[in-house]
């Protein structure tokens, strides 16, 4: 039951894009086509998943004995960014085809400042290692449900006659403001 | 002089690079955080870009992306203590944004295109016209959101009672950044 009300809380409550301001810049910068939404999201899911767990074994079996805390950020930064590199590394050896598909988003993902704020943010709310592992992937699935949803609605958006000064971005934005509007219906769900 | 004042308007991080989205946007739900916020990525960008133009040349090619991740975390890692220290009731606010100015694109970005090949002193004052310009941006957009949420700017009420709440919520913060954005666009092209 616990695992039902994180997973809910994190997809459309607490959606990390709409609701946390948490992965903004691929949300904008990737957003244009469905299918790279889908590539994006993949990505994420993998490394946030991963990152989670990671940094919560080092924070309990590293930084929390040792009693230096308070280099959780530097700590946490420097293993996302060698994860990142890692599953670069192991990806291209293993699976070509999965490769070809995320490779261009993972760099793209150590800036995310989406992967570093889950990580904290499972810290924070004391969860245990399983309940991390939930809140990360059902958080990744909030992420491309969101990406997906806008990337359709740009889709359509391209179509229109936008006036000069809002066309790329800003109407973007507002549009996104108008989705996150919609995802406040869902508050009180939990 | 040409490298403090381009990142007020010109060249703003915010408003005409489109970095930094996701602190822009989870911070300024107040002036008073907007400007916070602001000034603390000011300190965390003079400092990084200092002291990455003084060591540049002893950094090999290849590590120079996590070395320059590790001064920023450093940096960010001192605000975090003292703002915890001195500012607890801001800290609050800020949250879970503070230790993710080390994902912030504006300082790693800053860090690669500029202080790696410039003198530590146009890097510092590259820094404070960027940092200055991200404060301005986010100070305004704060004061905006919370001047039509609650008809106050920093805390002072110039219009009694609650106006449009959702500007302080969620959707107010996307929509209130396009249309900024909007009107920089129509400003620079003017």
């Amino acid at each position: 039951m616990e695992y039902i009300i994180i997973i809910i809380s994190a997809i459309f409550v607490n959606n990390i894009v709409l609701a946390q301001f948490l992965g903004i810049c691929p949300f904008i910068g990737v957003s244009n086509k469905i299918s790279t939404s889908l590539g994006m999201g993949g990505a994420v899911l993998f490394v946030i998943t991963l990152a989670t767990i990671v940094t919560w074994l080092v924070q309990m079996y590293v930084l929390k004995p040792l009693g230096i805390e308070f280099l959780q950020t530097i700590a946490f930064i420097l293993i996302i960014a060698g994860l990142v590199q890692m599953v670069e590394i192991i990806l291209k050896k293993v699976s070509p085809t999965l490769y070809s598909a995320l490779g261009v988003f993972l760099p793209l993902i150590t800036t995310n400042c989406a992967v570093l704020g889950l990580a904290i943010l499972t810290i924070q709310k004391d969860y245990n290692l399983m309940e991390g592992v939930v809140f990360a992937i059902a958080n990744s699935v909030g992420f491309s449900f969101a990406l997906i949803i806008f990337a359709g609605i740009r889709e359509q958006l391209d179509l229109m006659e936008v006036p000069a000064g809002m066309k790329g971005v800003p109407i973007a934005l507002v549009t996104a403001g108008i989705l996150a509007l919609a995802f406040m219906g869902f508050t009180g769900l939990v | 002089m040409q490298n403090f004042t381009k990142g007020l308007l010109k060249e703003n991080p915010i408003l005409v690079l489109v970095l930094g989205t996701c602190p822009t946007l989870g911070v300024t739900t107040s002036a008073f955080n907007g400007l916070g916020m602001g000034l603390a990525t000011t300190f965390v960008l003079i400092m990084s870009n200092l002291v990455i133009s003084l060591v540049k040349d002893f950094i090999p090619d290849k590590v120079r992306i996590p070395s320059f991740i590790v001064i920023i975390a450093s940096f960010v890692t001192v605000v975090e203590l003292v703002m915890q220290g001195f500012l607890p009731a801001l800290f609050e606010q800020l949250g879970l944004f503070i230790p993710l100015i080390v994902v912030n694109c504006i300082v790693l970005g800053r860090a690669e295109a500029f202080a790696s090949k410039n003198t530590p002193l146009s890097s510092a004052i590259d820094g404070l016209g960027m940092g200055l310009g991200f404060a301005l941006a986010l100070t305004v957009l704060g004061a905006i959101r919370e001047f039509l949420g609650s008809g106050a700017i920093f805390s002072i009420k110039l219009i009694p009672g609650d106006l449009m709440l959702v500007f302080i919520l969620a959707p107010g913060a996307f929509i209130a950044l396009g249309y900024l954005m909007a009107i920089t666009k129509r400003l620079n092209n003017k």
